[in-house]
């Protein structure tokens, strides 16, 4: 028996444009979810090293639950476990938006807890020996040099969460997974297709890449 | 004559480690005051205590006529303290991200609201009297350590302090670059800033000081001028300490 396989370029090819539909909603859910899991990275990751107990417990509990649990289980809690606490129907792209914020901010909160605690005790303390607040020395002395050594671990987070997007193809998302999984179902041409999908997402994660590393360049030229 | 730094029995631990034991101390007006002593005898807790980012347990301090209770004290008047005391660190504690304008800058816009026009004729006004106005817009990093340790001086200075506190400020330092942070600070003293200085410069401290205080193991044990301190030490501590630095 004979078998040889032969790469269709042209499937590949017509493929594109269905498979390209998808790229809008990898990046909203992508994009969408990690601004407001820097919000969240920023709120929880200062909490969770703030001095009082109580503001410190809940952050820690909330670090702890998001980078413990895998995303796919949160994904579809979210989805299919919360409409019944809620009374109704939360729309998928909410729930991979909902999904991506929550998990990357409990990772970035550990990046913003790591870079703050980086710094060296003297600048807190040159800062408050010239009579700036606790508030004033944080934001105006800490927060810039903090958030300068954060650009290459949040860059790191951003394009695991880009990829992590792809695995909510099963709460019915058309991104690149699912778009790619609906055109397969008519073609039977697997390989092509999720070689041009692995293709897609490596041209969203190179190009942020390339933006991160200019953006470093720029940010600790100074330093 | 005013005292612009009052201690009366002030006591302090790290733990199980007494550091400061029963401090009496003052500090009038226009005064330089140096205090030296062994690695971890407390004399850097001692003047850290001054602007609170020490604190202590009991006894009395006052800066400024401003009472600083134990324990944090008020955040008031703690901040109203730093406001008139200016410090100087071993390791400069400049801030990296700013240039050396900004760095001098940053805190009279910030805590006294002062114009950017205002803060920047200040900070060259001071850089001038440093000797280094021509680096103002360099990075700290661009500096060399007694450079940065001038626009540390600087800086303290923007904030015009009636009380400027030196922490080990040559200790950081290449030798041959002791001398033009010594200079600045001779040229303070010399202006009438009242100044409490720990170091090891035992020339700068015969010279600069009007007064001398040696402290072992968390005690003041010997103080005067510098002349009856270095020439004539009482205590055998002072006599021991003095022999071994000033031997070589």
């Amino acid at each position: 028996m004979e078998f040889q396989f032969q790469f269709d370029w042209q499937a590949a090819i017509n493929a594109i444009p269905f498979l390209a539909k998808g790229i809008p909603y990898t990046l909203m859910i992508s994009f969408g979810g990690l601004a407001i899991g820097f919000l969240l990275g920023i709120l929880f990751g200062l909490l969770s090293i703030n001095k009082n107990w109580f503001l410190r417990w809940p952050a820690i509990t909330y670090i702890e639950i998001f980078r413990g649990t895998p995303i796919l289980v949160q994904v579809l809690f979210i989805f299919y476990g919360l409409p019944d606490l809620i009374g109704a129907p939360i729309d998928p792209l909410t729930a991979g938006i909902a999904a991506i914020a929550l998990n990357s901010g409990a990772y970035i909160s550990e990046v913003v807890r790591g870079g703050v605690q980086s710094i060296d005790k003297g600048q807190n303390e040159a800062g408050l020996s010239l009579g700036l607040s606790r508030t004033q020395t944080f934001w105006s002395i800490i927060w810039p040099q903090a958030f300068r050594r954060m650009i290459p671990p949040l860059g790191n987070q951003a394009i695991v969460s880009i990829k992590d997007t792809s695995l909510f193809s099963v709460i019915g998302v058309g991104e690149l997974v699912r778009q790619g999984q609906v055109y397969i179902a008519s073609t039977f041409t697997a390989f092509e297709v999720y070689f041009v999908v692995a293709l897609m997402y490596l041209a969203i994660t190179l190009s942020l890449s390339l933006v991160l590393r200019l953006v470093e360049r720029r940010g600790l030229a100074s330093i | 004559m005013t005292q612009i730094v009052k201690m009366k029995g002030m006591n302090k631990h790290f733990g199980k480690l007494h550091v400061l034991k029963s401090i009496d101390l003052t500090v009038e007006q226009g005064e330089v005051v140096v205090i030296i002593g062994a690695s971890g005898s407390g004399k850097s807790t001692l003047i850290r205590c001054v602007n609170g980012l020490e604190e202590y347990e009991s006894g009395i301090l006052e800066v400024d006529n401003h009472p600083l209770a134990p324990k944090a004290g008020n955040q008031k008047t703690l901040a109203e303290i730093r406001k008139g005391v200016g410090m100087v660190f071993q390791q400069f504690n400049l801030f990296p991200h700013l240039t050396v304008k900004k760095n001098i800058m940053l805190a009279p816009m910030k805590v006294k609201s002062a114009s950017q026009v205002i803060a920047n004729a200040t900070a060259e006004r001071l850089l001038e009297r440093v000797g280094i106005g021509d680096q103002a817009d360099k990075y700290p990093s661009q500096l060399s350590g007694g450079q940065q340790q001038r626009v540390a001086i600087a800086r303290a200075l923007a904030m015009e302090p009636k009380l400027m506190l030196f922490d080990e400020p040559t200790s950081a330092l290449d030798p041959e670059m002791i001398g033009e942070v010594l200079d600045v600070m001779r040229e303070l003293a010399k202006d009438g800033m009242t100044m409490m200085v720990v170091t090891h410069e035992m020339g700068f401290a015969r010279e600069v000081a009007d007064r001398v205080i040696y402290i072992h193991e968390g005690k003041i044990v010997e103080e005067g001028n510098p002349s009856e301190v270095f020439d004539n030490p009482q205590n055998e501590r002072t006599q021991a300490f003095l022999s071994r630095v000033l031997a070589h």
